[in-house]
């Protein structure tokens, strides 16, 4: 009971803290910038014409292409295939998107990366907390070498792993395991994700240590102040590791390319890049396929635009 | 009062620390195991690999430098490394300065900054796989939409990937629009960060706008600007989804290291042993800007 109190606190210092850079966020305009806001008032003409002209190429590059892939999948194939592109289409497909779903089996693949995606953003969670809460509270001997052993992996790139970890993968040393073709293919690696690592010890360091020793002065043992204190005080730095994993995955390519050659187990990415080079898929139908496999991403980044635009910055920021 | 009990509690700290240790070790056990796994053992495989002949079915000798002197051999090698820095540099020369421009103008709206934020983004989100295809459709020849604006315009239609001098710009187009959102938002991120004094100051000071940008935004900017350059060094090197779904494997125009690690590895004859001498090789060059990136970043600056 006398844990409550404590705990709050700092977690109302960590909204705060969020708090502060959102409203940073939302009105950069109440800072100084190159250009002083007497200035923009006096070129006032010109500071719409330049915002109006900026959105409008924004709409073009960024946005068109979105909605030429959506509109497509809802078209024919003949009109589909006309030089001069509709900007509406004619008449409406919907069926496409359902044949996509079934007949190109994108339900099927859809449903494999959702699978892949869930099972390593929660394996790549719990072993990464699980270190980082070790590493930052509990300072076993050899800690800051397993740490640095495990940073110095970020200095590997992963095109130069690419070859030795699919043969590993593929005969797990020790063990003998094949692991191709099979979930764990995509989930082990993945948890060897030292960045996560490295951001959670980081946010666990921040937590008071007296905290901690008054949580164990009242009987709580390791994992109840993991599970009760650590855990619950870190919930913002939890969702930018978790939207940051299930992005990475959905994502990845080249690694479940090489892993995944069954086409049952495929990616959405893996297999429509197997179906672009088979000519039986009708273009609109495929088009679907492609506007499938991106709603997911869209979704979770309108949803989660603020962990993930604040993410980025603060990995600017890092240093 | 800690001195007075610190002897008596001795003992208890000391099995507790050894019962932290022991804990310690068993929630880290999991993450040293996958780390040991496919990150450690693979790096050392991966060098072993290169002095050696392995192609999965017969069980792997020592060749000592016969791959290495094999790649040196293979034209394609030069062409690859040839193709990749071209690469890099296209992506740099747009990808690099693209960005930093679009955040000092974005910096500088009060209007529709999130809708700003947003869209740029937009494309990070999408599956490189998505964007790509999507883009091998835009730039078909035949019936593409940038043929069918260039041609509704009245300017000359290109073959894009298919043309041999167009093939390498098409990539390194795609590559940006898809990737420069990140490096957008950092740019704003860090922007945001330059206190206002100092451009108040050179205001007073009669400094105009490019005198503004050019003394006060860019030397305040260099950190994260060189800290991006070596990220986007280190990723544009590894290219490889686009030549790999644009103009496939085997297109000497833009075959890039990674695709040629690939056809070595799993396409041609499965020579792993050639393909990790080619990846060592990668290693090296980029471990050095890894090295530079990792000593940048952590020293408090």
């Amino acid at each position: 009971m006398t844990l409550t109190a404590p705990p709050q606190q700092v977690a109302t210092e960590v909204v705060a803290v969020t708090e502060t850079k959102r409203r940073r966020w939302s009105t950069p305009g109440g800072q100084r910038t190159l250009i002083s806001a007497v200035d923009l008032n006096r070129h006032r003409v010109a500071y719409v014409a330049t915002v109006t002209v900026t959105m409008l190429i924004f709409a073009a590059a960024f946005l068109y292409p979105m909605y030429w892939m959506v509109t497509s999948a809802f078209k024919t194939p003949v009109e589909f295939a006309q030089p001069t592109p509709t900007i509406v289409p004619e008449t409406w497909h919907p069926e496409n998107y359902s044949t996509a779903w079934t007949n190109m089996r994108i339900g099927k693949f859809f449903l494999n990366t959702v699978y892949y995606a869930v099972g390593g953003w929660l394996i790549q969670l719990a072993v990464d907390v699980a270190v980082a809460y070790a590493l930052s509270k509990l300072r076993p001997v050899f800690g800051k070498v397993i740490l640095g052993a495990m940073l110095a992996s970020l200095m590997l790139p992963a095109a130069a792993l690419l070859v030795p970890a699919y043969l590993t993968v593929a005969d797990l040393p020790i063990f003998g395991w094949n692991l191709l073709n099979t979930p764990w293919a995509l989930w082990l690696p993945a948890a060897a994700n030292a960045f996560n690592v490295y951001v959670l010890k980081r946010f666990f360091d921040q937590i008071p240590d007296d905290l901690l020793d008054a949580a164990a002065i009242d009987g709580a043992g390791r994992l109840r102040v993991l599970r009760s204190i650590v855990l619950p005080l870190s919930r913002p730095v939890l969702g930018v590791v978790s939207i940051f994993a299930i992005i990475g995955i959905w994502k990845d390519f080249l690694w479940p390319l090489l892993v995944l050659q069954n086409p049952e187990t495929q990616t959405l990415s893996v297999a429509l890049s197997r179906l672009a080079n088979t000519s039986q898929v009708p273009q609109t139908e495929f088009m679907a396929g492609l506007v499938i496999a991106s709603v997911p991403m869209i979704l979770i980044f309108l949803i989660f635009q603020r962990s993930i635009i604040g993410g980025l910055s603060a990995g600017s920021m890092k240093g | 009062m800690a001195v007075l009990t610190a002897p008596r509690r001795a003992p208890g700290r000391l099995r507790r620390k050894a019962g932290d240790n022991l804990l310690a070790y068993a929630f880290m056990a999991a993450g040293i195991l996958c780390f040991a796994f496919f990150s450690w053992y693979p790096l050392v495989k991966g060098i072993i690999l290169s002095f050696q002949q392995d192609n999965f079915v017969i069980p792997p000798y020592w060749v000592g430098l016969a791959n290495y002197r094999a790649l040196f051999d293979d034209p394609l090698f030069w062409t690859a490394w040839k193709n990749t820095v071209y690469f890099t540099g296209l992506a740099l020369a747009f990808g690099f300065a693209l960005p930093f421009v679009i955040a000092v103008l974005l910096n500088e709206f009060r209007h529709l900054t999130g809708s700003f934020r947003v869209l740029v983004y937009l494309p990070v989100m999408l599956p490189p796989v998505v964007s790509v295809l999507l883009w091998r459709y835009f730039y078909d020849p035949g019936q593409g939409l940038f043929n069918a604006i260039l041609g509704g315009l009245n300017l000359p239609t290109s073959q894009w990937v298919q043309g041999s001098s167009t093939a390498m710009i098409s990539l390194v187009l795609v590559s940006t629009w898809a990737n420069m959102g990140g490096a957008t938002l950092m740019y704003l991120a860090a922007l945001q960060g330059i206190p206002g004094d100092l451009y108040e100051a050179a205001e007073l000071d009669g400094a105009t706008v490019w005198q503004r940008l050019r003394h006060v935004t860019i030397p305040q900017m260099r950190f994260i600007m060189l800290v991006l350059l070596l990220l986007q060094i280190i990723a544009t090197m590894q290219v490889f989804i686009e030549p790999f779904l644009l103009t496939g494997t085997s297109s000497p125009d833009t075959v890039t290291v990674m695709v040629l690690v690939y056809r070595y590895a799993f396409t041609v004859n499965n020579d792993f042993g050639l393909a990790a001498a080619m990846s060592v090789l990668l290693f090296i060059v980029l471990g050095a800007f890894s090295a530079l990136y990792l000593r940048l970043t952590r020293e408090p600056r």
